[in-house]
């Protein structure tokens, strides 16, 4: 125990003296939460569209009307011709193209139907998606209006939709987006400092001194791990506070359960660290597999997209993502303000995966090669 | 380059002269270690006595650095027996780690941490209360004039002093043997004389010091000398019985007439 005092007193004496540390600590979840929930949204607003009227009557500029009065929408152009719009389409100036053709008023009057064109830049598909459905609503409105001069009154369609948004009412993307950041934070924070600290005595030579002493493979990977851990948990608390301030987060549940799990998704995160610290040599080798895994377990770990639209063999992949348990059991927590027992599997989880992983990177740390 | 005339007079004395009697602290027999298939120490053997200065000599890649890696249980050899301090080589090496200190030529002390924190964590981790830790701290600061730079990051002190200050804390716990690998590489004639001062004081409370090097002159003040070709024991005696056997009048010669005769 004196001896793991004693890694621990000598680890803060270098953390703290580390100039880059005080830094890291407090501007980077500020920047990161500031900077990414607003950047990482999907929701689409100024969506630029150009709009080819080929007929030129009040009912196809009461059409345009309908998209220059949303506020989703700006009208970077009219074109006679389409392929100006096309053009437009290609140099990415447009993100969909609404083409009225000819005669649109006389069909629309006469046969009582007529046709519009909609091409959209799908290379996003999802955005593509999001464009067809916003322009979609837009024209249904229209058409309603049309049925009702026509015929008067308004027409009820004969099935209603009453769609109610629980958990996210205001169908806030940050309200999403802020918990999972914060995952992203908590896990840089760990995974790096961590990864570099080991390899770091490696390079340095100091790795051998500590080898011909009689400390324990254990203390030695305690005495790394604590001091990590301790930062990594005022990271999550730091951010939480900046969160609550700033973007207003809603908490719903108990943020003791964020804690406690976030106590133990550490520890799986650090582990993973050490455990490549002490399988590379450099720490230019250690920070290409950090990010390897960081890049791979973020991008499947539900932040960005939901895991359940992923393929099933993905979905399986995630059972060894510590990122995609503790996405969830945040989003839960803070956002449905689901309790311990409706996170217990996760949180089970979680405490397997990191008794493995420091188990493995105990074994693995060898003081004789 | 150091004149013979500074030699210390303790220096030439051997552990039996000193203590009356030769205890046997270091064994090794038919020590092999391959990496793959070059054979980096091909078959060792030879004795260590309490208290003696024992040398180490070779060109760069003779096999010196592998040698003191393997008795420092840094590293595992392919075969032959080994005993350190009583303790089996193989399978105590924990327990041998705790009679033994080691420097290394890579730089031993954490550069961003003070002299004082640099002898507290070794002594904390060899598990030196820390009562004591201080009382050795103070005298270890006073004996190497430090007072002013005690505060100090090691980064900021001359390598010099950072050499001395390393040794010292090798041996802070006072181990039975220190291993020391080229711990004067680099260092001024001034210092590497005062390093060696501070060997024999340690030599004479009893400690083994277990060096390599490859200064010739340095080889003069060891007690015995073993000199590594090739991974091999080519020679081992007394510098002057080497210089007798090989018909040299210093360590130079006796080495560049074995390094020669390959």
């Amino acid at each position: 125990m004196r001896t793991i005092f004693y890694i621990l007193q000598k680890e803060f004496t270098q953390i703290f003296r580390n100039k880059s540390m005080l830094p890291i600590m407090f501007v980077m979840p500020i920047v990161q939460l500031l900077v990414l929930s607003f950047a990482a949204t999907f929701e689409m607003k100024n969506i630029k569209i150009h709009i080819v009227d080929m007929d030129k009557t009040p009912q196809s500029r009461a059409m345009i009307s309908k998209f220059k009065g949303s506020k989703f929408y700006s009208i970077i152009n009219y074109a006679d011709a389409y392929k100006i719009a096309e053009n437009d389409l290609k140099t990415n100036k447009a993100d969909v193209i609404l083409q009225i053709p000819q005669y649109f008023e006389r069909d629309l009057m006469k046969e009582d139907k007529a046709s519009v064109q909609l091409t959209i830049n799908a290379i996003n598909g999802s955005a593509a998606g999001l464009i067809n459905a916003y322009t979609f609503s837009i024209i249904k409105d229209f058409n309603s209006n049309i049925l009702m001069d026509n015929y008067g009154q308004k027409i009820e369609m004969p099935i209603q939709i009453n769609s109610s948004f629980w958990y996210n009412p205001q169908l806030d993307y940050k309200t999403y987006m802020v918990p999972g950041i914060l995952v992203l934070l908590v896990t840089i924070i760990g995974l790096f400092l961590s990864a570099m600290n080991v390899v770091r005595e490696k390079e340095i030579g100091t790795i051998e001194q500590i080898n011909v002493t009689p400390i324990h493979k254990y203390q030695f990977i305690a005495g790394k791990l604590i001091p990590f851990w301790f930062i990594a948990m005022f990271e999550l608390a730091f951010g939480l506070l900046i969160a609550k301030l700033i973007f207003t987060l809603p908490v719903l549940g108990n943020v003791g359960i964020v804690f406690t799990v976030a106590a133990v998704y550490i520890l799986a995160v650090l582990g993973i660290g050490l455990l490549i610290s002490t399988i590379t040599n450099t720490q230019q080798q250690a920070m290409f597999i950090a990010w390897f895994f960081m890049v791979v377990f973020l991008l499947m770990s539900g932040l960005f997209t939901p895991i359940e639209s992923m393929p099933n063999w993905a979905q399986q992949i995630n059972i060894i993502n510590p990122i995609a348990y503790f996405i969830k059991v945040i989003r839960m927590v803070l956002l449905k303000g689901s309790g311990f027992s409706d996170i217990l599997p996760e949180f089970f989880s979680l405490v397997v995966y990191a008794f493995a992983v420091l188990t493995l990177a105990v074994r693995l740390y060898k003081k004789r090669n | 380059m150091i004149q013979k005339k500074d030699i210390p007079v303790i220096a030439k004395a051997s552990p039996m002269e000193r203590f009356g009697e030769a205890n046997v602290v270091i064994t090794v027999k038919n020590l092999v270690k391959k990496f793959g298939d070059f054979v980096a120490n091909d078959d060792l053997s030879f004795e260590v006595y309490k208290g003696e200065i024992f040398g180490f000599l070779g060109a760069n890649g003779a096999g010196k650095t592998t040698a003191i890696r393997i008795l420092c249980g840094l590293s595992k050899p392919t075969s032959g027996e080994l005993t350190i301090a009583g303790f089996d080589g193989y399978i105590d090496t924990e327990k041998i780690k705790k009679s033994i200190g080691y420097m290394s030529q890579k730089f031993s002390l954490y550069e961003d941490l003070t002299v004082v924190e640099n002898i507290r964590f070794y002594g904390g981790i060899y598990g030196i209360s820390g009562k004591e830790i201080r009382i050795r701290t103070e005298k270890l600061i006073e004996k190497l004039n430090l007072e002013s730079v005690k505060d100090k990051l090691i980064k900021g002190l001359p390598l010099g002093w950072r050499q001395k200050l390393a040794f010292s804390v090798a041996i802070l716990h006072e181990p039975k043997i220190v291993f020391l690998d080229e711990p004067t590489g680099g260092v001024d004639p001034i210092t590497r004389r005062q390093f060696w001062d501070m060997i024999y004081e340690a030599a004479n409370r009893g400690i083994t010091v277990f060096v390599t090097t490859h200064y010739m002159d340095e080889a003069e003040y060891c007690n015995r000398v073993s000199i590594m070709v090739d991974g091999k024991i080519a020679a081992l005696d007394t510098p002057d019985g080497l210089m007798k056997t090989f018909g040299a009048n210093n360590m130079e010669g006796v080495f560049l007439k074995l390094a020669r005769g390959k």
